[in-house]
């Protein structure tokens, strides 16, 4: 009687204890795959620019709660959330630069819009903005390249003699004409897309990437000898240092 | 009278209640998710701005901030601090939840509800029984597992895969490819799970069922003298665990309905041909002799 007490005890005990493992095993399992398949897919395609103010991409996605609100607020419709099977993170805001770029309102809505703070609310100037930066990325067909005078990415842009200048170089085709070089300043850039969408080939020459594509990271070490100078106030060496005259073997 | 329990759920329903009346609570249940998903739309379809946003986090007449605090913890976890725009938003919805029921959320606004819901009766009426249910836990389970996942990977980890979310938010913004998780979900309770999702898997619901401790209505079955066993309401009830401890309890037990996963769906009070079941407080312990 007792043995068969404790045996029916001992077979719920059992029973319990798989029902836990079973639970605890699939949520884990589950939890698992989600955290893989999130690690993968977070990966933003260079295409698809974060509204003005957004966070970095990592921390952006842990703020981010996929409500819609700056895409409501955005008076331009330049802002949309990602549906699933988009390449960018299911419900998060974005824009294509080539299709509708951004308009930099100087109220900024949809900074304001944001909830959480995945858009900063610490940007109040429009022109502090950095949603990319401009890269002129094809100089074999870019217009202006060619000798011609499109200039067009440069009369859109918002910031125009600021984060796009012309730079005059000689036209070694011709021998005797310019080349008016359209030339992005990243101090100046918001990266609103303006000249990709403006650019008149069939594919842009001028496209917005994200910071972390468009620009180029010196060496830590690295000392501008310039701007040292200018720093110190001085020259850092002697002006007139000795240096040994090295010539060819032989050379006299 | 008529004391034979049918094989389906409501075919004992008495004669007192004929047509709409004998669907009161499911009518009004529905009536409450569209007209809540209709607020939500009337924006992008009509212009008529009363909700921005979706369920994850809202502005109604641009004043009331809404946020799901399920979101907003998770975000927690991932690294992040909200503004306090969002921290408001997400105290708003959990007072009203801890006042009304957690779980209310899914009965009466969750867009998923309407899928499931559809599953079970299509089950019911193929007679489909096959299949296995995972343990009603796995949801607590999943819960904490999305938090420990968002904080590994730093970001709001449910929201990669949140049907309810991503229905929602498909309906207000477009879906891409949502409605085949919506459509798995449906597959899933229809063939392989009864209540599958809402019941055991739901790490939304879960999370609101904490919040069901304390909530003010509650279904209470007063009249469980009455009961002749015909299992409907176990049929329709999509926690019939709930059911048990009311209706079967100990003598001087009370009839009130008090756990937390209880959705006050109030199908039970629909489908009860004796009217054992009906709304009340949570402070309302009377028992009716019949």
């Amino acid at each position: 009687m007792a043995a068969e007490q404790k045996n029916r005890a001992d077979g719920t005990r059992r029973r319990f204890f798989a029902q836990l493992a079973g639970a605890a095993g699939s949520a884990a399992l589950v939890s698992v795959g989600v955290s893989l398949y999130a690690r993968q897919a977070r990966a933003l395609p260079p295409a698809a620019l974060r509204p003005p103010g957004a966070l970095g991409e990592e921390r952006f996605l842990s703020a981010c709660v996929r409500c819609g609100l700056c895409v409501r607020d955005c008076p331009y419709n330049t802002l949309k959330l990602a549906a699933l099977g988009d390449s960018v993170a299911t419900g998060t805001p974005y824009f294509m630069a080539r299709e509708v770029p951004c308009e930099m309102c100087t109220d900024i809505p949809c900074v304001k819009a944001c909830p959480t703070g995945a858009l900063d609310h610490e940007l109040k100037d429009i022109d502090q903005a950095r949603m990319g930066l401009a890269v002129l990325v094809d100089q074999e067909n870019c217009l202006n390249f060619l000798g011609l005078r499109c200039d067009v990415c440069y009369r859109v842009c918002p910031a125009i003699d600021k984060a796009i200048t012309l730079e005059r170089r000689h036209n070694e085709r011709t021998g005797k004409h310019a080349l008016l070089v359209p030339t992005v300043h990243s101090d100046a850039c918001t990266g609103c897309g303006k000249c990709e969408r403006s650019c008149v080939l069939e594919e842009p020459a001028i496209r917005v990437l994200p910071m972390r594509l468009a620009r180029g990271e010196p060496g830590r070490h690295y000392r501008l000898g310039w701007i040292e100078k200018q720093k110190a106030g001085g020259a850092l060496v002697p002006e007139s240092l000795p240096m040994p005259t090295r010539r060819p073997e032989g050379a006299q | 009278m008529n004391t034979t329990a049918n094989a389906l759920a409501g075919a004992t329903r008495a004669s007192s209640r004929h047509g709409l009346a004998a669907h009161k609570w499911l009518l009004m249940r529905r009536a409450t998710q569209f007209a809540i998903l209709a607020l939500f739309l009337a924006g992008p379809l009509a212009g008529v701005w009363i909700v921005k946003g979706n369920l994850s986090s809202s502005l109604v007449l641009e004043v009331l901030p809404l946020t799901d605090p399920y979101l907003l913890l998770q975000s927690l976890a991932a690294g992040h601090v909200p503004y306090t725009t969002a921290l408001l938003g997400a105290s708003i919805v959990l007072g009203f939840y801890f006042l009304v029921g957690g779980r209310v959320f899914c009965a009466w606004v969750c867009p998923v509800n309407i899928v499931t819901d559809a599953a079970a009766w299509l089950r019911t009426r193929l007679g489909i029984t096959a299949g296995r249910s995972p343990a009603p836990a796995t949801r607590y389970w999943l819960l904490a597992g999305t938090l420990i996942g968002s904080f590994a990977t730093g970001t709001i980890l449910w929201e990669w895969v949140n049907p309810v979310s991503m229905l929602h938010r498909g309906l207000i913004f477009g879906a891409g490819l949502a409605w085949f998780i919506v459509a798995g979900i449906f597959l899933f309770d229809t063939l392989i799970a009864a209540r599958g999702w809402c019941g055991h898997l739901c790490p939304v619901g879960a999370f609101y069922s904490l919040l069901g401790h304390v909530a003010l209505p509650r279904v209470s079955a007063p009249r469980h003298a009455a009961c002749d066993n015909c299992m409907d309401c176990y049929r329709v009830c999509p926690e019939p665990q709930v059911l048990r401890p009311a209706l079967k309890g100990a003598a001087g037990s009370t009839p009130l309905i008090l756990s937390p996963n209880c959705t006050n769906c109030g199908r039970c009070i629909d489908v009860c041909n004796k009217d054992v079941f009906r709304f009340t407080t949570r402070f309302d312990h009377r028992s009716e002799c019949s």
